[in-house]
This record gives C-alpha cells, sequence and structure tokens, in this order.
C-alpha cells in the first residue's frame, strides 16, 4: 500500500470529517433551536431568507438548524449500523474462511440466501414488524447489509490461513481464536477499513431509505430522510423543504464513497 | 455442461427455499396475534380460536413451514388480511409494471456505464478518468427517493413536461427509469473499470498491441469480451438492489408495482402481502440469476467445454 493519501482520499476524508464536526458542535453551529417555531410565517413553509438562508417548514422551524441537527441522527445511525454490519460481516467470514469444510458451507450458503432478499424489502418487513426504534433499525441495517463483506472477509481469511505465518504459529500450538485474533485478523484489516468506509455510505442510503418510506427513527428527531418524507405534501409549495435535507444525504454518502474508493485504488497499486 | 446446469439449479432451489425460511420468520417475530389481526380486537376466544385452526397456527412450526411451502409452490402465497384478495393475484396484476420500469432501468444503466467504465480505462490516469470516477461516486451516492422526488418537482411541476406519476405510457416511464437507472451506472461504469484495467495488463493484450493495433481497437475487440463477462453475472445480482430501488422509485412516482404493493403492505402491516412480495422478488432473483448463470456459462468456453476436456 502506497503510503501517500490521493486526493480523492483527502476530499473524502475532509467531507467526513466536517461531517462528524457539524454533528458535535451542532448546538453552537445551529443558530435556532431545530424544534422550536423561529419564524413568523408559522402555517406556511417560509421561502428561504437572509434570516433562514435555508428556509422554514410548515412549522416555523429553521431548515438549516434542522439538518445540523439531523447530522447527529443520521449521522450517529448510519455509523452505528455500520459497526453492527461489520460485526456480522466480518465475524461470519472469518469464520467460514477460517474453520472451512462444513461451517464454511453453511454460511455460506446463509450468504446465498440473504444476497438473494432485496436488502430494502427485507429491512422494511423486519422493522415493521418489529416496529421502528432505534434499536430495531440497528439491528434490521445490519442483518441485512453484512453479505457482501462477509464474502470478501472470507476470501482474505482464506489466502491468509494458508500462509505460512499462520502454519507456524499453529504448529506452536496457538489456539483458533488466538490464530484469528492475532494473525488473521490484523493483517486483513486494510480490507476491513475499506469496507467499513464503503458499507457506511451503504448504511446511511438504506437508514434514509427507511426513514422517507416512514420506517425511520420516530419523531421528534429529525433526521434527514424523515424531513424529505415529511416534506413531500409541500412539493408543489416549498421544494427547498425536500431539496436541502436530500444534498446533505448526498454529502454524507460521497464523502464516504471517496474515502473508500480512495483507500481501495490504493491498496491495489 | 449439463453437470454445471444441473449444479445451478440445485443450488438455486436450494436459495428459494432458504429465502422461503426467512420470509417465514418474518410471521413469526410478528408482536400481533395474526387471529385478532383477522378478527378485530373484541372477537371472543372461540372465533379466535377457530382462526387459529383455519390458518394452522395450533399446529406445531415445522409442520405449519411445510404447510406455507407446500402453498407457496403450488402459486398460493395467501390472502391479504387488508384487501381480502388472495396475493398472487395482487402481485399478478402489479408485476408487469415493475417488470417495465426495471427493465428500461437495466438497459439505461447498462446503456450509460458500459461506456464511462470503457472511458475511464482506456484513458487511465487522466483528468477524464478522474471525472468519470467523481460522477460514478458521485450517482451511486445519490438517494434514488431524493432524485425522484427532485427530477419530480423539476419536470413535473416546473417545466410541466411529465406526469406528476403514475403509469400512462412512454411519458410517465421517463422520469421513473433515470431514478432507478443513474446509480446502478455509476456502480456498472465503476465495475468494468476494474475489470478492464486488470484484463488490460494481460499478456495477450500486450500481444494484440505489439502486432500494432491502436488503443480503442484493443479495448474493443480484445478486452471488452472478457471484462464484460463478470458484468453479466454482476447485473444479474444487482437485480437485488434494482427491486430494493423500485421500492423507493415506486413510491415516490406513485408506480402501480410491486414495490409500492409491498409498501403499502408494510403500511397495513398485512403480514401475508409483505412474506409475499418478499418471496415474490427473492424467487425472480434466483431465476434471473440462473438465467444469468446459464447465459454464462453458454458464453464462457471453460464451462461450455468443462466436461467434455
Amino acid at each position: 500500500m502506497k503510503a501517500r493519501a490521493s486526493r480523492i482520499e483527502i476530499v473524502g476524508g475532509a467531507m467526513v470529517a466536517s461531517m462528524i464536526v457539524v454533528a458535535v458542535f451542532a448546538p453552537m453551529l445551529a443558530p435556532h433551536d431545530p424544534t422550536r417555531a423561529v419564524a413568523a410565517t408559522y402555517g406556511d413553509p417560509g421561502i428561504p431568507s437572509l434570516a433562514f438562508p435555508l428556509g422554514t417548514d410548515e412549522l416555523g422551524r429553521d431548515v438549516l438548524s434542522r439538518i445540523i441537527y439531523g447530522a447527529r441522527i443520521s449521522f450517529t445511525v448510519g455509523v452505528a449500523a455500520m459497526v453492527m454490519t461489520m460485526t456480522i460481516g466480518v465475524a461470519i467470514g472469518l469464520g467460514a474462511g477460517f474453520f472451512g469444510g462444513a461451517v464454511d458451507f453453511i454460511l455460506m450458503r446463509f450468504t446465498d440466501v440473504m444476497l438473494t432478499l432485496p436488502a430494502l424489502l427485507l429491512a422494511m418487513a423486519f422493522v415493521a414488524v418489529l416496529r421502528p426504534s432505534l434499536l430495531t433499525i440497528l439491528l434490521v441495517i445490519g442483518l441485512v447489509s453484512w453479505t457482501q463483506i462477509a464474502r470478501v472477509v472470507r476470501a482474505e481469511t482464506l489466502s491468509m490461513s494458508q500462509r505460512d505465518f499462520v502454519l507456524a504459529a499453529r504448529s506452536l500450538g496457538a489456539s483458533s481464536t488466538r490464530l484469528m485474533a492475532r494473525h488473521v485478523l490484523p493483517n486483513i484489516l486494510p480490507t476491513i477499513v475499506v469496507m467499513a468506509a464503503l458499507s457506511t455510505s451503504g448504511t446511511l442510503l438504506l437508514d434514509a431509505g427507511l426513514s422517507f418510506l416512514g420506517l425511520g427513527v420516530p419523531p421528534p428527531i429529525p433526521s434527514w430522510g424523515r424531513m424529505i418524507e415529511e416534506a413531500q405534501i409541500y412539493f408543489r409549495t416549498a421544494p427547498w423543504l425536500a431539496a436541502f435535507p436530500g444534498l446533505a444525504i448526498f454529502y454524507a454518502v460521497l464523502g464516504f464513497n471517496l474515502l473508500g474508493y480512495g483507500f481501495l485504488r490504493r491498496q491495489r497499486q | 455442461m449439463a453437470l454445471y446446469v444441473i449444479r445451478r439449479i440445485l443450488f438455486g432451489a436450494g436459495v428459494l427455499i432458504g429465502t422461503s425460511i426467512i420470509t417465514f420468520i418474518i410471521a413469526f417475530v410478528v408482536p400481533a396475534d395474526p387471529a385478532v389481526t383477522i378478527a378485530g380486537a373484541k372477537a371472543d376466544p372461540q372465533t379466535l380460536a377457530m382462526i387459529r385452526q383455519q390458518l394452522g397456527l395450533d399446529q406445531p412450526l415445522y409442520s405449519q413451514y411445510a404447510r406455507y411451502l407446500n402453498r407457496a409452490l403450488h402459486g398460493d402465497l395467501g390472502r391479504s388480511f387488508v384487501r381480502r384478495e388472495s396475493v398472487s393475484r395482487l402481485i399478478a396484476a402489479r408485476f408487469p409494471a415493475t417488470a417495465v420500469l426495471a427493465l428500461c432501468a437495466m438497459a439505461l444503466s447498462l446503456i450509460l456505464g458500459i461506456p464511462m467504465g470503457m472511458l475511464a480505462a482506456a484513458y487511465k490516469h487522466s483528468a477524464l478518468d478522474n471525472t468519470l470516477l467523481i460522477i460514478s461516486l458521485g450517482l451511486l451516492s445519490l438517494p434514488v427517493f431524493w432524485l425522484g422526488t427532485m427530477l419530480l418537482i423539476a419536470g413535473g411541476l416546473y417545466l410541466h413536461s411529465f406526469p406528476l406519476g403514475g403509469f400512462s405510457g412512454v411519458r410517465s416511464l421517463i422520469l421513473p427509469t433515470l431514478t432507478l437507472a443513474l446509480g446502478s451506472a455509476g456502480y456498472y461504469s465503476r465495475i468494468l473499470h476494474t475489470n478492464l484495467i486488470e484484463v488490460l495488463g494481460q499478456d495477450y493484450i500486450r500481444t494484440a498491441r505489439g502486432k500494432g493495433l491502436s488503443g480503442a481497437r484493443t479495448i474493443l475487440k480484445h478486452a471488452l469480451a472478457n471484462a464484460l463477462l463478470p458484468l453479466v453475472t454482476l447485473a444479474g445480482l444487482d437485480l437485488a438492489g434494482l427491486l430494493s430501488g423500485v421500492v423507493l422509485t415506486e413510491t415516490v412516482f406513485n408506480w402501480p408495482g410491486i414495490g409500492r404493493l409491498a409498501f403499502e403492505a408494510v403500511f397495513n402491516l398485512d403480514i401475508p402481502l409483505i412474506m409475499g412480495t418478499v418471496l415474490f422478488s427473492a424467487a425472480l432473483i434466483v431465476v434471473a440469476n440462473l438465467l444469468v448463470d446459464l447465459l454464462y456459462a453458454w458464453l464462457d468456453p471453460r464451462i461450455r467445454f468443462e466436461e467434455s476436456a
């Protein structure tokens, strides 16, 4: 892996970092309280103006402040869901690749089955029957998006466990757990980092999609996807209500994609 | 080849059984009692017991599953709780609209994605390569439902050039197709780019180059066929992704397909309809993958002549 970061990684990294800053310092950055009516135009969405650069919604709340606070929930859910996804994917891929044989067969056939089910459709079904809450959403996103990660991790583990240093450690009597944790896992870490960055863009989109369908984290927490869903009825009169939160989602997802592809390209070289 | 075909068919059947189990689980994580959902909260215990017996809910789990699988294999996916209609019939009525949309989107994404990937690979490390990388990542990062909403506002409300939803002829197809295709186009362009770069590094390409073939000719005549092959498999697998996008696109455009049907089912907590749409989508993907595998085998002589060699 080349030591120097490419330009797309730097841009992607900066985009992700700026998102983190916005999420962490939301109370200082937001010009208004996101949950209170601050515009005089209560009852009608307010057009973007100097006082409210991104306009106000039908309850007179400042859209910019809501997007800034929305970064907290959207970003947290996206990253937490990624952690869930990675945990399941790495565990299954590592187990299948390391143990091989029947374990590999069963885990990979399960992966094939999950790969066949449309992620959003399955997620919708499970969130709907389990009722949306932060925990169900994280669990469900994790459960439907780990397949690709498991496949890649399995392939890497397979090639890594045949290496001499793993055989050497094994012949010295190292346990399976130790072999996986100390010898295989650290060596496939670069791949895991790439997959983590790319899978965050996936979980962000999935969460936004669920929120848009009304299956996201319940109100009053304003997530970006839900803001677009709530803006649906104001299509004609206030298109900015849907436009700006969508740009925020696009920005966050693009940041992670740039970062992930940058890593990937550097690794291939 | 025959062995390969049989193996793929068995594999597809196995995957379908697996998906039916997952779908079956959906009904079991529901906290609500289906009998109460059907009869209403005020129903007396006898009625509830009767409904449970009718639905087979008093049977052990494995026999309930066997019953479910047996019926599904005969095309019976149960009755919708809310619409009181056969789930299979509801899906059959909605499927054509989704098929038209998905096929158009698949075609458009390949039409856009393949040249993008080719150009980027042909001009490796150039400004064009980088621009195409940014464009394809940008397309990949667009939230489908937001893109659809914005296209609807721009094309339908401001330009008045497109209908504001529904399926009414070719013109109504344009915006949903664009919505669904752009993300996949970015994806295909990236994959083809990666494949082409790999193929272009191989010896037979160097030979072609050595013969004095131009860069464009080498790509078109020698490299593309080999780089497109994995894309065929991917397009089949990506149908799963496409069907996820279909749910959002159909919701935005009020498109009368199975995506919208699934959304309505989820909204009404109509369990048989939820299970039916999920299982149907999975079956569709299994069949598509099987066809793709067979096509792949036919295109790739290494598999076509596997046994006879």
